[in-house]
């Protein structure tokens, strides 16, 4: 069995095959202030009263937060007063919480050989500490959130063997970018992605933007096996005891797709999908208006350092703005203790609290018509970030940082070489 | 499972944020979604359909957030049931839990704006009335089917219990 067939098999209390459907208890479940409202009303419809584990539960503010108007305020406060009602031990306020798919493996909530569901596409981020998590609606989140279980469909397996080492200046993002423009944006739809072979180069919080971008290819989930960089980032974090589980040697699969890590270029994907991959490089002139580096795909401690370093001792293009998004409080606190905060703020560039905000269209950096960003979020989609006549570039924080001094899209290695920074 | 009504065609990849742009998701009614619905593609478009009109798409039809205010939205409009060449996962599922019926057909591609279908999901077929053309539809599973007949999954979920 596949990694994937193997966790949901270990849930299943029996083997499974891709393509049966199977019911299973679920291990975490997680929502938000914009999902967890409707969640709310169906898991009262099905006339639950109490959430199977409340230990087993978070609700993050985090997409329309701090709340950026009276209606978001309101679906804020039904989270928060369900969160109450339900002793919630997961429930993470603003300004001790921070982006949910950064949090929850921060805060040690999920792990390897888990299931979990969240309402939230990104959910499968979590594919990186080796838990079998998944997105979901409201509705079925509603009923993970009542029974402690739900319905999947064993998704075929797609493996993703990585060879090599990443050049400097190619990070996790690029990887993912990489993979997108292969198989594009529904190539792995009912799908896992399973990534094996030289993980060693490929740090966590790179696997994290990695995992955190499988939806995008339409897949259910992008898992990475459960080596040594995934104990050391639980070791101190885990809340619970948990299952090594590995796939099997034999293991088949749907398809098997190889990366030359070594060939890799930073990359961008152009508006309005995220398969419309090519190397920053070759893009010609592309002014932009706009940089955002935050988000559940890179707003992590390696992408604020990574930015810091090119925008150390820089300054930030006239003509644009360049807003800073830390994925968390705590790393939020890091960044200001470590000298990051000052980085950032003496290049000219907002420094904001945790939130989803600009990723998603929210608040907190919304584009004109005709305006362009370059951002390290994951969807580039029409309309994405504010206007339907604005456009938005997916890139890693190396290229967003080195865009944002340039005023244009540009590769990291126009400022820093191609060697080792 | 039998649905008469106007096509609406859009093209592939439409993903939820042309279906119900961000800015209103600050509400669960699905009334007040609806006279937003796609409105990421077209602001006008929920004024112009009618009660049990028919949208149809091309492939990965929902890809993107997993906002349940995008079927949501649709229902809010008055469309009885999506066509589409294929749906994206979390949205397929989002659709079937609220009783939305949503169809893969192969050949949606083909199927003209404007023109009046019948989707027939226990025959298995979907007629075009203006030109008498079928089109085979993708079964579904018996598991989902279930989920379907019974208006969604809260529905389900309680006859189960009481079963």
């Amino acid at each position: 069995m596949t990694l994937a067939e193997r966790i949901i098999a270990a849930h299943a209390g029996r083997p499974v095959e891709p393509g049966e459907f199977v019911e299973v208890p679920v291990d975490f479940v997680l929502a938000n202030d914009i999902t967890a409202p409707l969640a709310i009303q169906a898991f009262r419809a099905l006339g639950a009263k109490r959430v199977f584990d409340p230990a087993r539960v978070a609700l993050v503010p985090d997409h329309f937060t701090p709340s950026k108007d009276v209606k978001s305020a309101e679906q804020c406060r039904i989270m928060r007063e369900f969160a109450r009602e339900q002793r919630i031990a997961g429930y993470f306020e603003v300004g001790r919480g921070g982006i949910e798919h950064v949090l929850l493996p921060e805060a040690g909530l999920v792990l390897p050989g888990e299931i979990a569901v969240g309402a939230d596409s990104h959910t499968c981020t979590y594919g990186a500490l080796s838990a079998f998590a998944t997105g979901m609606g409201s509705t079925d989140i509603a009923y993970a959130l009542a029974k402690g279980k739900t319905w999947l469909r064993v998704p075929k397996t797609i493996r993703v063997e990585l060879r090599g080492e990443p050049p400097p200046w190619v990070m996790g993002k690029d990887v993912v970018l990489h993979l997108i423009g292969e198989v594009g944006v529904s190539g792995a739809n009912w799908c896992a992605l399973e990534f094996g072979g030289d993980l060693e180069g490929i740090p966590l919080d790179d696997r994290l933007a990695i995992a955190n971008m499988a939806v995008e290819a339409g897949a259910t989930t992008g898992l990475f096996p459960p080596d040594e960089a995934v104990l050391e980032y639980i070791a101190g974090r885990a809340r619970r005891p948990f299952t090594l589980l590995f796939p099997d040697p034999d293991a088949a699969y749907y398809e098997v797709i190889e990366i030359d890590l070594g060939e890799l270029r930073p990359l961008v994907a152009q508006p309005h999908l995220p398969e419309n991959v090519v190397p920053a490089e070759e893009l010609g002139e592309v002014r932009i208006d706009q940089v955002v580096i935050g988000s559940c795909t890179g707003g992590r401690w390696r992408d604020l350092l990574v930015a810091a370093e090119i925008l150390k001792g820089r300054k930030v293009h006239p003509e644009v703005r360049c807003l800073v998004i830390p994925g968390t409080q705590e790393l939020h606190l890091r960044a200001v203790r470590e000298g990051l905060a000052e980085v950032f703020l003496s290049a000219g560039a907002v420094l904001s609290t945790p939130t989803c905000g600009p990723c998603l269209g929210g608040h907190m950096g919304i584009l004109a018509a005709g305006e362009r960003a370059v951002s390290t979020t994951n969807r580039n989609f029409r309309g994405r970030m504010g206007h339907p006549e604005s456009e938005v570039y997916l890139a890693s924080p190396a290229v967003a940082a080195a865009s944002a001094v340039l005023g244009r899209i540009a590769s990291p290695e126009e400022l820093m070489g191609r060697g080792k920074g | 499972m039998i649905y008469e009504g106007r096509a609406w065609r859009v093209g592939d990849n439409i993903d939820t944020d042309l279906i119900i742009p961000a800015r209103y998701l600050v509400t669960t009614s699905q009334e007040e979604l609806g006279r937003h619905c796609l409105a990421g593609l077209d602001p006008e478009f929920a004024g112009k359909v009618g009660p049990g009109d028919i949208l149809v798409a091309g492939a990965n039809f929902g890809c993107g957030s997993s906002r349940e205010h995008a079927p949501l939205a649709i229902k809010g409009c008055g469309i009885a049931c999506v066509v589409a060449v294929s749906f994206a996962r979390i949205f397929f599922r989002n659709a079937i839990n609220l009783g939305l019926p949503v169809v893969e057909c192969r050949e949606a591609s083909r199927i003209p704006e404007g023109h009046r279908l019948r989707v027939d999901i226990e025959a298995g077929l979907i007629q075009d009335l203006a030109t008498r053309e079928t089109y085979g539809i993708t079964p579904y599973p018996t598991f989902i089917r279930d989920i379907l007949i019974h208006g969604g999954l809260v529905p389900w979920a309680k006859q189960r219990k009481e079963a």
